[in-house]
């Protein structure tokens, strides 16, 4: 290689506690070129793209650019060094327009000219093939404009080096395919970029070469185009697994719960849920896609009794006595009470599915402590519990009394499913339950759902990735903004289908299944 | 040139960085060294501004407060009425509830005990006479949590505000029934009530007027460690502060509990209030609780809301309070300069948190990292 390049890491290593975030890491972009950065959840793909961007500072190692040594204090050094990070979580002001947001914070000697700014941001658009309304607000936006505005105000700003973190977690299928269009185009203009991903096939498609992290640890980087999705897998994953997620056969299906017609609105007054119909069969596993905030949150908490129902009836047959009993307008008390088992395990572990600061122990009691007349709490069965979940899962954690909060995004995880397995249940809703896990503990996700279905549980899984839906449900609803925009058959029904029931392209609902 | 690089770039000179957990000998000997400190520091300002030996101002800080057994008995009271502030207002905050209207609740207890006395000496049989006193001081106290509690349940608002303002409304109350009980006339001050009959005053123990106050704080201090703990309702005063959504996932009735938790808080006002005007002081003015309903705030903040360690950080409280006032009379200093002692050693006490939750980081000479 003659050219020095844009920028290059060598030997990063940062240190949170006990916990190695990044170790000896090593890093290089070129002018003009577009750099994966793969890793599994936790691998410290993150933490090394916030050291130079200047939000963490490392521990040890060097950072260059353009061949000169640099220090990254704050993000404004960042700036200076003309590097821009896209995170996954925009910050931007809802009130505020395009333009507003994107020349927010500049600090230059010209006086505030927003007319002059809204040019520029023309201008930037259409060298790189951005569409873009100078004067909408943000909060009229979708998700895929509000990342167009965060990447051209990093362009604005001059940036030569742009970081994207998990660029496409919240685009469908086909507003991924412009996003990546927008890239090359950066790329012929020379600008070096980062992107940050766990998708592999993503990989391939975009990147030059790809820097591959495990565990904190760089593991090494190859050129895209001599490598395939397995050898970077294995490199990911450390060993070879398959990636096959069993499937059998629903067992004897019947009809478990009705939701018919289903209406939600916010305190706002903003719809939620508009007329929402299906059928959850027991022994199935029952996928909800969508793009996130199309109301996948919204429908797993009107059934547990946390949201409230505008109209609509959502009725539970009891498997026993073939009884049907409406659960609308009840709280999740009177549920439990009324004898179905319903778990549940929200998108938000920490905020809503766990207490953070409570141990293993008393988050085991949370759906136990009321047993018994008694006033005193007893803590000998969700001990034994606890240590029975432990075991059999494999929690790393150093005893049943640590707080949750201390373990990783993993170990959560378990505790969380094993708890609302622990209580038999007969319908089971999970919330992205393998957000921010590593494949290992995926797979053990996906096995304990593929378990409680063999035991006839309706489940009902929400996910983001669309492959992982294709493989282990046996039918998919998607919904697209509050309403449903079709349900398909997961055996036979393909990606871009969903990805156009997610976005509502599809003309003619449900013509498309029979493929 | 590569020397003149490195010279031009620098690391930060001081990072913060949160530390993982600390064993718990560590964090103790991190707070008993911040004491030493913060004495050391206090000796240094005393040499400075009144070339007084320090040694015999801290001296004089032990004697003020078990100098001899009366001052001795006083320490205990105080620390007695101080600690049961703080048991009432810890489930509240416990449930991060920030009821902030200790010192009106206290006080409306207070009051209503006062107007029994003084209406209903003479008119009952003995028993229920006091029966009337408890049970109208303990539900005064409720009432006055009840009412931010229910608006909080029912509307959302802001409680930290509205338990504020509740402690004005019962000062002036006290202020209008001092005008109206006064006694002697034009004193401004209600004086002691029943003063010849003792009629309504708590009994006292072994002959000993404060005895029965510490008892009865003691075992609230050891009931309210096992409600917190071992309780169904204390674990769903745990669920509620920590994450209301939990509580609401798991199905808590979290309305239910913000108005049951308060209830309780303000009933235990009520019982201090009880216990410094029946049982104490027999008189009731604007000032009886003189600002133990905040400092009772700090007490169960700097316990991590634990009663029985809750003991303790009443004690050194009191203990600071006590003994600054008596080195002002005794060295005529002014009571800023003891103040200042006072600030003094809790700034250490509190700031030495901060040295157990994070690390720092100083940047090392980079030669030495080679």
């Amino acid at each position: 290689m003659n050219s020095v390049p844009a920028i290059e890491l060598k030997n990063i290593t940062k240190t949170f506690g006990r916990i190695v975030a990044n170790k000896n890491v090593h890093l290089s972009v070129n002018k003009g070129e577009i750099l994966s950065v793969l890793g599994e959840n936790g691998s410290g793909k993150t933490t090394l793209m916030n050291m130079i961007s200047g939000i963490y500072y490392p521990d040890e190692g060097e950072i260059f650019i353009d061949g000169k040594e640099v220090v990254i204090r704050s993000p404004k050094d960042a700036y200076e060094h003309k590097i821009g990070m896209i995170h996954q979580h925009f910050k931007l002001v809802d009130v505020f327009s395009a333009t507003e947001n994107i020349i927010l914070g500049l600090e230059d000697e010209k006086k505030y000219d927003l007319k002059a700014a809204k040019k520029k941001v023309k201008e930037i658009g259409d060298r790189y093939g951005f569409i873009i309304d100078p004067d909408k607000k943000i909060y009229e936006m979708s998700v895929s404009e509000k990342q167009t505005v965060e990447i051209i105000r990093v362009l604005y700003r001059g940036a030569d080096i742009l970081i994207l973190d998990e660029p496409t977690a919240v685009l469908t299928p086909q507003e991924t395919g412009r996003l990546f269009e927008v890239l090359r185009n950066m790329k012929k203009d020379g600008k070096s970029i980062i992107i940050i991903t766990h998708k592999l096939h993503e990989v391939l498609e975009i990147s030059d070469r790809v820097s591959v992290l495990r565990k904190g640890e760089y593991i090494g980087t190859l050129i895209t185009a001599e490598t395939n999705e397995s050898e970077l897998t294995e490199m990911m994953v450390g060993k070879k697994i398959s990636l096959n997620i069993s499937r059998d056969e629903p067992k004897n299906p019947t009809d478990r719960l009705f939701v018919s017609g289903i209406n939600c609105v916010s305190r706002e007054g903003v719809p939620l849920l508009s007329d929402v119909s299906f059928t959850v069969k027991s022994g199935e596993i029952f996928g909800i896609a969508g793009i996130a905030g199309s109301g996948q949150r919204e429908l797993l908490e009107s059934i547990a009794g946390l949201q409230k129902v505008n109209a609509g009836r959502i009725d539970y047959i009891d498997p026993n006595t073939g009884e049907k009993e409406n659960l609308c307008d009840k709280t999740p008390m009177q549920i439990r009470e009324m004898g179905v088992r319903l778990s549940f395990v929200p998108e938000d572990r920490l905020g809503m599915g766990l207490v953070g600061n409570m141990s293993i122990i008393d988050n085991m009691l949370l759906r136990s402590y009321r047993k018994g007349k008694s006033v005193f709490l007893k803590r000998k069965e969700p001990k034994n519990l606890a240590d029975e979940i432990i075991k059999q899962l494999e929690v790393v954690t150093p005893s049943a009394n640590t707080p949750v909060r201390r373990l990783s995004g993993g170990n959560v995880q378990k505790v969380l499913v094993g708890r609302e397995i622990a209580s038999s249940p007969t319908v089971l809703m999970a919330a992205y339950p393998v957000r921010g896990l590593d494949i290992n503990s995926s797979y053990l996700i996906y096995n304990l759902l593929n378990e409680q279905k063999q035991r006839g549980v309706a489940v009902m899984f929400v996910g983001e990735d669309l492959d992982v839906l294709l493989e282990l449900c046996d039918r998919i609803l998607v919904l697209c903004g509050g309403k449903v925009s079709g349900i398909v058959d997961a055996r036979s029904a393909t990606k871009e289908e969903i990805g156009l029931l997610m976005t509502k392209v599809s003309k003619d609902e449900g013509a498309d299944n029979e493929r | 040139m590569n020397d003149n690089v490195k010279n031009q770039v620098h690391e930060p000179l001081i990072r913060v960085r949160k530390r993982y957990t600390m064993r718990w000998y560590k964090s103790w000997a991190v707070r008993v060294a911040a004491v030493i400190l913060a004495l050391l520091i206090c000796a240094l300002v005393i040499v400075l501004l009144t070339g007084y030996n320090p040694i015999d101002v801290y001296k004089a800080m032990i004697e003020g407060n078990f100098g001899n057994a009366r001052k001795m008995w006083n320490t205990f009271q105080e620390l007695a009425f101080l600690l049961c502030i703080s048991l009432a207002v810890t489930p509240a905050f416990k449930m991060r509830f920030w009821n902030i209207g200790a010192e009106g609740q206290t006080l409306i207890g207070g009051l209503a005990s006062a107007a029994c006395m003084i209406y209903l000496a003479d008119k009952l049989p003995l028993p229920v006479y006091y029966l009337v006193i408890i049970a109208a001081s303990i539900l005064a106290g409720m009432i006055w949590s009840l009412i931010p509690a229910f608006f909080k349940a029912k509307f959302n608002t802001n409680e930290t505000l509205f338990t504020l303002m509740m402690n004005y409304v019962a000062m002036q109350l006290v202020s209008f029934c001092i005008v109206y009980w006064e006694n002697p006339k034009d004193s401004n001050t209600v004086g002691v009530i029943n003063r010849k009959t003792h009629a309504g005053w708590l009994p006292t123990i072994a002959d000993n007027k404060y005895l029965l106050n510490i008892l009865i704080v003691a075992a609230l201090t050891v009931a309210m460690f096992v409600y917190l703990k071992y309780s169904k309702h204390g674990y769903e005063i745990s669920v509620v502060g920590e994450s209301e959504n939990t509580a609401k996932y798991i199905g808590i009735n979290v309305k239910k509990v913000i108005i049951r938790t308060m209830a309780l808080s303000g009933a235990l006002c009520g019982i201090a209030g009880l216990l410094l005007v029946a049982g104490t002081d027999h008189t009731i003015n604007t000032t009886t609780v003189g600002g133990m309903g905040f400092t009772a705030i700090m007490v169960s903040w700097l316990a991590k809301f634990n009663p029985i360690v809750m003991t303790l950080t009443s004690f050194i409280l009191v203990f600071l309070d006590r003994g600054a006032s008596e080195i002002a009379t005794r060295f005529k200093l002014n009571e800023s300069m003891s103040d200042m002692l006072t600030g003094i050693i809790l700034f250490f006490i509190i700031g030495c948190e901060f040295f157990i939750n994070y690390k720092i980081n100083v940047r090392k000479s980079r030669k030495e990292e080679k």
